[in-house]
């Protein structure tokens, strides 16, 4: 995973509320076993409307997306994820997040920025024609008229995130705590352990 | 010394806390693990990438369900008939390919037992009570019907499972929705759940475990409990449970992954621990009074956007919070709706009866209890079952049921996800309206333009046979009909 630090450009003032992954990514472009390319299909229903905010040139390559409560509900694609990166997006600031979706986003490098709905309002104006900046170290989003907003990070999240670390490989390392909890759980809860397979039932 | 009172979401997750880390995140331990093809390809791919292995592939049980089309997948001559679309064929392909190389237990797209995921989990006993369940799709939810803590995880979630047979998580919260009192005749657990989320709203269980309690539940049957934890993640919690009972083992008992002998007596005897301490805290409750609870309907486009059938399209003005009305105007445009409109008088053209929340043998015999000697209505174009699974099929039609969907003008399917996502060929037209037992009215959810109201199997079939939305208590009593 790449290293996250501070996230600066212009920020796609979506505003909207409940913003389901079915609107991220439509279910037809999930037939696709790769992760790269979804872009194309992001955000499908939305950009049917000439005046789209993903459309405007001003927003093209914006790294950031605003947008309303509940950001991201609805199915567990990391589809949704995968295509917000193919369209440059790296950062999404919103009042809440389904808890599916800020974990997806989170295991692709995307920071996901909780703010209380009056100071998402407020990004949302300025957005409109100027950048905002996003410190993930300082934990604070500013825009260029000192506006400054403090956010909460999960503190190991935000480690994973600055360092670029793989949580996979840092799992692996705990090895033999999950080859102790194996050992223990066939003795406590012995019928997890073997499944009957099909073949031999 | 007494122990702190736990939550039956406690219960489960400190069985299964490999680690604890001391900002709080554990590394839990995943007891079963569901694997489908549209959300596994990617994490295969990084598996092999990185040179790992899956640790425990017998703890790991792959169907594909999503993407199969539901028409006939073999010929007259017993040969596989191949998949139209290219990008389908390959991802099925991709699982066919990965689950034997990687040693996973695969249950093939012809094989009698192939399913939805969240069907074939419990029928196969692959689920079981008290186990921590995953699979890389939001309904995992369902088998906390049975008791296990299950929910819903990410393709890099799926890859981490995989390699290492756990996640690393925070606890949720705990929420209580309990329900109070008895629910009235033809009201049924898609009704209970519809009416819940229309209370709690589609974040009232953001970063929350959400256990169902109360009377209702201990006399719903198993199938119910899984409609209704199937659509926690719609009230925003990755998970929903129910405590396990008589009910539960008796469904399992000789199941052909469910544990035998002692080793069924030994996990009974846990299971039978496995519900909330009497003097248990929960973060947040939610009390519901069952009374309050009708044969229900969506009107919108966000499953929290019901309403009982004998109401009316709410007027967005209606809602207090200003960003619900914007979203309750998009909505109404987007489906063609008038404020103040009574449900009752809205006609639908199609109607799918299906999907991981309602399609097991009791929802088909539901839908078929009310479509027995009736036919669909002149105005309803296209009407399917899609099955659950081979063997929900089979039961059905070794019951007759599929002759009574098939006279009364429904197309009888093969099992899958079909119309409820719309991956497959099965759709519904633009700006044409469905109504539809999946969990779903998201904007384009079942085609892009598809209109969706979500109900029960039997509101389902009362729209196909009236053609429009309607209360299916409403509906005379059929004449009995020799089948």
């Amino acid at each position: 995973m790449d290293k996250v630090s501070t996230i600066e450009g212009r920020a796609i003032p979506l505003g909207l509320k409940n913003v389901d992954t079915d609107v991220i990514i439509p279910a037809h472009w999930l037939k696709t076993v790769s992760r790269e390319g979804l872009g194309r299909g992001a955000f499908e229903t939305i950009r049917e409307a000439p005046s789209n905010p993903f459309d405007v040139e001003d927003f093209a390559g914006a790294p950031i997306l605003i947008a309303g409560d509940n950001f991201g509900c609805g199915s567990s694609r990391e589809h949704a994820a995968w295509a917000l990166l193919d369209l440059g997006i790296t950062a999404v600031i919103a009042p809440s997040f389904s808890d599916i979706f800020s974990g997806n986003a989170f295991k692709n490098g995307i920071l996901t920025v909780e703010l209380p709905q009056d100071q998402v309002d407020r990004l949302l104006e300025i957005a409109a024609d100027h950048p905002i900046t996003i410190d993930l170290e300082n934990q604070t989003v500013t825009t260029p008229f000192q506006d400054r907003f403090a956010f909460e990070v999960d503190p190991f999240r935000k480690h994973c995130l600055l360092e670029g670390l793989d949580e996979i490989g840092l799992t692996l390392e705990r090895s033999a705590a999950i080859e102790t909890h194996e050992q223990q759980r066939a003795q406590a809860l012995p019928w997890l352990d073997a499944p009957q397979r099909r073949d031999a039932a | 010394m007494a122990s702190k009172p736990r939550t039956l979401y406690e219960k489960i997750w400190d069985a299964h806390v490999v680690e604890r880390r001391d900002d709080g995140t554990c590394i839990l331990y995943i007891d079963r693990h569901l694997v489908h093809e549209v959300t596994s390809p990617q994490a295969f791919e990084a598996l092999r990438l990185a040179g790992r292995k899956v640790r425990r592939p017998d703890l790991t049980l792959a169907v594909p369900d999503h993407n199969l089309p539901t028409t006939p997948r073999i010929d007259a001559a017993g040969n596989r008939l191949p998949i139209e679309d290219p990008q389908s064929a390959a991802q099925l392909a991709a699982l066919e390919a990965n689950a034997p190389a990687f040693g996973i237990d695969y249950i093939d797209a012809v094989a009698p037992e192939q399913g939805i995921v969240h069907v074939v989990g419990p029928e196969q006993g692959f689920s079981l009570p008290g186990a921590t369940i995953v699979c890389g799709d939001s309904h995992t939810a369902a088998h906390g019907g049975i008791g296990a803590l299950a929910f819903g995880i990410g393709t890099s979630e799926v890859e981490h499972v995989l390699a290492t047979q756990t996640l690393q998580l925070r606890p949720s919260k705990s929420m209580e929705v309990r329900v109070e009192g008895e629910l009235g005749p033809g009201v049924t657990p898609k009704d209970l759940i519809l009416h819940i989320i229309g209370v709690i709203g589609t974040a009232g269980g953001t970063g929350h475990v959400i256990e169902y309690r109360g009377a209702v539940f201990e006399r719903m049957s198993v199938e119910g409990r899984l409609t209704v934890c199937n659509m926690s993640i719609e009230g925003g919690a990755r998970a929903g449970l129910i405590a396990p009972d008589e009910a539960v083992f008796t469904y399992l008992k000789g199941r052909p992954y469910a544990p035998r002998g002692e080793a069924w007596d030994k996990a009974v005897a846990w299971w039978k621990t496995l519900h909330s301490d009497p003097d248990a805290v929960f973060d947040k409750t939610v009390v519901i009074d069952a009374a309050d609870v009708e044969p229900t309907v969506s009107w919108g486009t966000s499953p929290e956007d019901v309403v009982a059938v004998g109401g009316n399209v709410p007027a967005p003005e209606s809602f207090a919070d200003p960003s619900k009305q914007s979203a309750a105007r998009k909505s109404l445009d987007y489906m063609g709706l008038e404020p103040g409109q009574r449900i009752e008088n809205i006609a639908i053209e199609n109607v799918f009866i299906g999907s991981c929340t309602n399609s097991r043998i009791e929802d088909l015999r539901a839908a078929a209890d009310v479509l027995k000697g009736r036919t669909k209505a002149a105005n309803v174009r296209w009407a399917i079952v899609v099955p659950g699974s081979g063997l929900v099929k089979r039961q059905a039609e070794a019951e007759g049921l599929d002759r009574i969907f098939t006279a009364a003008g429904f197309e009888w399917r093969e099992p899958g996800c079909s119309a409820c996502l719309a991956m497959n060929p099965d759709k519904v037209p633009p700006g044409e309206r469905c109504a539809s037992t999946s969990n779903r009215n998201f904007v384009g959810r079942q085609g892009p333009g598809a209109r969706t109201h979500l109900v029960s199997p039997a509101m389902a079939a009362a729209a196909a046979v009236t053609g429009r939305l309607a209360d299916v208590r409403t509906l005379a009593p059929c004449q009995a009909v020799d089948a």
